[in-house]
């Protein structure tokens, strides 16, 4: 018996019955050492006590040893040898249950000194007459390569996986097609490997055969390890992908959800090479059934399914088009499944279904959840900016909405209804006494802001424009900057408007706003109109009261580049996310050293400006999507071109806009590893578009449009002059 | 594919945790309810995946009760709570986010059919057949055999028995021989289940917003040798496809699912049919009247399907606010019972007939101090029933052909059912006056 101190406590206790000379007494003290494991005692001490109960007839017994092997194997390297016998044995043991079990563990262990003896035994059990044996052996090929991939080539393991393609039975295919790609994914992504370098798993016109027969005789699992690689077949003519595709498709039917999913990928894969017209409106019809079931399974998994819906969508709007039912909120959806199906009931809605979309979502909009409540009331505001004809209806809903009178509700549905406003200018204004009537009860920057904006556009047709802002006026300096912000450009445009009545408050505003403001960005607005005004009101006029032109709401969310990348990854994260595998994976193993390597690849170069321009393109969708939910969160970035933004046609300031955008894009190109070269180059196309399409959303009043052709712009020349003082100011 | 899988408890803390990868350390499970709380008390959205430092966390809440009956019970909004496991998976490349959740739900429901309930208890208790599964059930990442039926074969709570040597059975690799030879029944009878859940959401205004017939036909069958077996039903499509004309009445299916041996002849598969029009099941009106310190309900129910159909064990929920009491109850038929921990009271009647209308009342008070505050819950009426031998879609089983060599008759047995499905409500009115609901 081994003596180590302490000879007392659980451990000592446990030490002593596992060296027990009775086996049922040694058996209960294995598991008590797994229980003081599974509740995170150390336990490592007991390793070779443990060691000993590995040779055993007790298939429990074996299990609950190899358990304790490979929790601390990686502790103990010195003493793993000792193991290593009876593995070996046991890869011979008649039992293929006993067989495939050690080869199994052999794998998991990740002990250097027993990897040099695992390929022999590995060896022998890929050939193993028992198919249950086999498909185990397949994946242990795929951990030996992700420990020391050069065994696995000088055993020529890999050559064995290829002929196991053709193996008799499905399921032993359907793993070695895992462990080729699970090999093939880590291959690619090591740094030596060069883009000449086709990689290790190449799927040629015949494994495509094998995959295809394979793929209806496996379990649901193999078929979605199948379906992953014939999405990375190259189809060779417009026969083949057809012949994928009708092949493919009976396995929507399948009850398991990710199955269905990846059929769906592999669909919208090969779909882009089939131009026979009847034959895409055949398989995007049915599409649509199994979508649909996807909906009655569990939350999370509705989700994982919406989220792809929601990409299906913005390619294919026409898979779902009489389905919007299918997506009403149930009472007990979890909010996450429910703000899913808002964004996907928007994106179907029509002129033809409008009218249950709205009373759908007027119903929620009573609802108790308040975040729920507020993004309903957004979504009637995106109805109405995607369908002309229904936005009266949606006007009325929200009337109705104000009409409750209670508080988050009238907020979201005055902000919605300045974005109604700037689609459809000068249609609502018989509505603007009903929002006046609400202003004591708005305490939201995001609303009053809504409001005063409301209040500075329309500030002709509203007598007491100037009571109504003087309230903001005298309260300038308790309002947070957002509100001051929008404060200050709706008194210059009622004065603007309105001459004679409102000399005392722009001047009091502009007095405050200069003096007594903290925010550099108050202060420098303020300081910009103050000298138009004095300069040159004909040109304060062009700028301020510029033509902007009408909001939409994009069809994609994501680039269109972007967009087909997530296609072609339905169902995995990145499809998810609605976000490019490269933001969210790279670091750890594939360290960011071999990232960076990878990014002077010129594919990798593309790659990370594909994800820089999809980054921006997603925040600029978003933010005309959210309808200005952000604005006060997104400040940071307009407020300090908030100045400039007059200047951005002088090309001197157009170049220091884009390179004071560029500044958040400078952290989006350091997750890239790149360096720091990329940055202005990459930075200069999309920054002022990312930069101004932002700005834009906030309805601050300014010249949103970047479009050079207002007329604000033909009278910027005179300009000039005071404004080389502000350049002076960066 | 996933690197590790765990099952929490409602600390955060897992229970039982399996590494299947080694690049994601199991230290990164303990972060996973403080970044939950973060995103809680920023105001973030919790959604099943995020993704946090290079990690991707993907979880799923298993729960024991027949999800969502009582929507009422229900906490206010989705807050995150863990009174049931939640069962967790990281992973660290752009994995298969479906195929991972799909598999945690998977586990948890072998572990469910392993041990009846999932709680932490059970899973203390058992921890070392849990292992097993998921040794078994998970290798490197990828799932490998999630079928409970062909596990307990294999992987026993009596293993020790050591005369027995236990194999792989065949069906874990060939899923052709999922059934061995030999099977051996005196009496060869094969029992079909065909149960329609109906799920239906009715509008104040009495109007259908949206319903749907989830059908599944389930299979009990005890049949000797190697029995081929073909289910007919009274399908359109397949009417039409082969030319005939229905005698009877041919229904339409949106979308049809298989148990994936279906194909392999052995049959349990789910059928969803789902269409517009508004079926006839059962209905209930409600009349709501709020008076000040008292609040009163009048709830009307009416089955709209035929006379000789009946509804059995009908349970009506009716949603009250939080702080009514002294209720009051007056039911033309069946008892009603205040349920104060479900914020609701119940109507019960064993038997509804076909055509029959009744009629109930209820009264409660109110604290006369109101808090201004709290926003009116408007949970909706849910309904609870069956109805046996009637089939709401009109599906039939057509015939059920059974060909074994040795040539034996078999009785086939088939019974109809419709009850609801998880999601059978009507919303209630908004206004505090009074708003009848329509029958449907």
């Amino acid at each position: 018996m081994s003596i180590r101190a302490p000879r007392k406590g659980e451990n000592y206790e446990l030490s002593v019955d596992l060296n027990s000379e009775y086996r049922e007494k040694r058996k209960d003290a294995i598991k008590r050492t797994i229980a003081s494991m599974t509740v995170g005692k150390d336990v490592s001490g007991l390793f070779p006590d443990v060691l000993k109960n590995m040779q055993t007839d007790d298939l429990e017994q074996k299990k609950l040893v190899y358990l304790y092997l490979m929790n601390y194997a990686k502790t103990q390297p010195e003493l793993v040898i000792l193991a290593v016998n009876t593995f070996v044995k046991d890869t011979d043991d008649p039992n293929p249950l006993v067989r495939a079990l050690a080869i199994r563990t052999m794998g998991c262990l990740r002990a250097e000194k027993i990897i040099d003896y695992l390929c022999d035994p590995l060896q022998k059990c890929l050939r193993d007459e028992n198919p249950y044996v086999r498909k185990t052996a397949a994946l242990c090929v795929a951990k030996l390569y992700d420990l020391k991939p050069e065994l696995v080539i000088d055993n020529g393991f890999l050559e064995q996986l290829q002929e196991m393609i053709s193996d008799s039975n499905p399921m032993v295919v359907a793993n070695t097609v895992a462990a080729l790609t699970d090999i093939h994914i880590a291959a690619t992504s090591q740094p030596s490997t060069s883009s000449s370098d086709p990689g290790i798993f190449v799927i040629t016109t015949n494994i495509l055969n094998k995959l295809l027969i394979a793929l209806n005789e496996c379990s649901e699992w193999g078929r979605v390890a199948i379906l992953n690689a014939l999405a990375r077949y190259v189809a060779q003519d417009e026969k083949e992908s057809e012949h994928i595709c009708e092949r493919v498709v009976p396995q929507f039917q399948h009850v398991n959800g990710s199955v269905v999913l990846a059929a769906v990928k592999v669909i919208m894969i090969h779909m882009r090479g089939v131009h026979r017209e009847d034959l895409i409106k055949q398989l995007v019809r049915k599409m649509a059934p199994p979508l649909v079931t996807l909906l009655s399974s569990p939350p999370e998994v509705q989700w994982v399914a919406l989220r792809n819906i929601n990409l299906l969508l913005q390619k294919r709007p026409d898979i779902l088009s009489n389905e919007m039912r299918v997506f009403f909120c149930k009472y007990n959806d979890p909010l996450y499944v429910k703000v899913e199906k808002l964004d996907i009931m928007v994106r179907l809605a029509s002129e033809k279904n409008v009218d249950a979309l709205l009373s759908e979502l007027k119903e929620y909009a009573s609802e108790v959840d308040v975040d729920f409540v507020r993004k309903s009331i957004k979504a009637i505001g995106q109805t109405a900016v995607k369908i002309d004809e229904a936005a009266e209806r949606c006007v009325n809903v929200l009337l109705e909405l104000i009409a409750t009178r209670v508080s988050y509700v009238v907020q979201e549905a005055v902000v919605v209804m300045k974005d109604i406003f700037r689609k459809y200018p000068e249609t609502y204004e018989g509505i603007i006494p009903i929002l006046c009537a609400n202003l004591d009860e708005l305490d939201e920057p995001e609303a009053k802001a809504s409001l005063i904006w409301i209040i500075g556009e329309y500030a002709k047709k509203i007598d007491n424009a100037d009571e109504l802002l003087s309230i903001f006026v005298d309260a300038f300096t308790e309002e947070s900057y957002s509100v001051q912000l929008q404060t200050l450009t709706a008194v210059v445009k009622l004065f603007l408007k309105k001459p004679d009545s409102s000399q005392g408050i722009v001047q009091k505003v502009l007095n405050t706003a200069t003096k007594d403001c903290d925010s550099p960005d108050v202060r420098d607005r303020a300081y910009i109109y103050w000298r138009l005004l004095s300069m040159d009101p004909a040109a304060a006029k062009a700028v301020v009261l510029a033509h902007r032109p009408p909001i939409s709401i994009p069809r994609t969310t994501v680039a269109p580049a972007l967009l087909e990348e997530l296609l072609g990854e339905v169902s995995s994260l990145a499809s998810v996310y609605h976000k490019p595998a490269e933001t969210f994976v790279g670091r750890g193993r594939v360290g960011a050293d071999s990232v960076r390597k990878g990014a002077e690849a010129a594919d990798d170069q593309f790659s990370t400006q594909k994800a820089l321009q999809t980054v921006v393109a997603g925040q600029q969708a978003e933010n005309l999507l959210d309808f200005d939910d952000d604005a006060p969160a997104l400040d940071g970035q307009p407020k300090g071109l908030a100045a400039t933004e007059v200047l951005s046609q002088t090309p001197a300031a157009a170049n220091l806009l884009a390179g004071t955008s560029s500044n958040p894009l400078d952290d989006l190109v350091s997750i890239f590893g790149s360096g720091g070269g990329l940055a202005p180059m990459s930075a200069v196309p999309f920054g002022p578009g990312s930069a101004i399409p932002g700005r834009g959303g906030f309805g601050f009043g300014q010249p949103m449009s970047p479009a050079p052709a207002t007329p604000a712009i033909k009278s910027q020349p005179q300009q000039h002059h005071p404004q080389d003082d502000l350049l002076g100011l960066f | 594919m996933a690197s590790l899988i765990a099952i929490l408890d409602l600390k955060g803390k897992a229970l039982i945790q399996r590494s299947y990868r080694d690049d994601v350390p199991a230290s990164y499970v303990e972060r996973f309810l403080p970044l939950i709380l973060d995103f809680e008390e920023e105001g973030q959205q919790v959604t099943p995946c995020f993704s946090s430092h290079g990690i991707n966390y993907l979880h799923i809440r298993h729960s024991n009760l027949y999800r969502n009956f009582f929507p009422h019970e229900n906490k206010k909004r989705d807050c995150f709570n863990f009174s049931n496991p939640l069962v967790l998976a990281l992973s660290k490349r752009n994995s298969n986010a479906a195929e991972i959740i799909i598999f945690l739900h998977r586990l948890t429901q072998v572990l469910v059919e392993y041990f009846k309930e999932l709680e932490e208890e059970s899973i203390r208790d058992n921890f070392v057949i849990i292992y097993e599964l998921m040794d078994e059930m998970m290798d490197f990442g990828y799932p490998q055999t999630t079928e409970s039926k062909i596990l307990q074969e294999y992987i026993t709570q009596e293993s020790h028995k050591l005369e027995i040597q236990v194999r792989p059975p065949m069906a874990v690799t060939n899923a052709v021989s999922w059934r061995t030879e030999g099977i051996r029944y005196r009496k060869n009878e094969v029992f079909l289940d065909v149960v329609e859940s109906v799920n239906m959401l009715v509008n104040a205004n009495g109007n259908v917003v949206r319903s749907e017939i989830l059908g599944a036909v389930k299979m009990k069958c005890y049949l000797s040798g190697m029995p081929e077996l073909r289910l007919g039903l009274n399908d359109k499509v397949m009417f039409e496809s082969t030319g005939r004309t229905a005698r009877g009445k041919a229904i339409e299916m949106e979308d049809v699912k298989f148990h994936q041996c279906v194909r392999l002849s052995r049959f349990e598969n789910d059928r969803t049919i789902s269409f517009i029009p508004p079926p006839t099941a059962n209905s209930n009106s409600s009349v709501e009247s709020h008076k000040g310190s008292r609040v009163e309900y009048m709830v009307k129910v009416k089955a709209q399907f035929k006379r000789r159909s009946s509804a059995n064990n009908v349970e009506i929920y009716v949603p009250v606010p939080d702080d009514a009491d002294s209720p009051k109850f007056r039911a033309s038929t069946g008892s009603v019972q205040y349920a104060p921990d479900k914020s609701a009271f119940v109507w019960k009647i064993k038997q509804l007939g076909g055509s029959r209308e009744f009629l109930m009342r209820a009264h409660f008070g109110l604290p006369s101090v109101k808090n201004e505050a709290d926003v009116e819950k408007r949970a909706p009426i849910t309904v609870k029933f069956e109805i046996p031998y009637f089939t709401v879609s009109g599906i039939q089983v057509r015939y059920l052909k059974i060909v074994e060599k040795s040539g034996y008759q078999a009785l086939p047995w088939v019974r109809y059912i419709t009850q609801n499905g998880d999601d059978y409500s009507l919303r209630t009115a908004l206004e505090k006056g009074s708003a009848p609901i329509m029958p449907m």
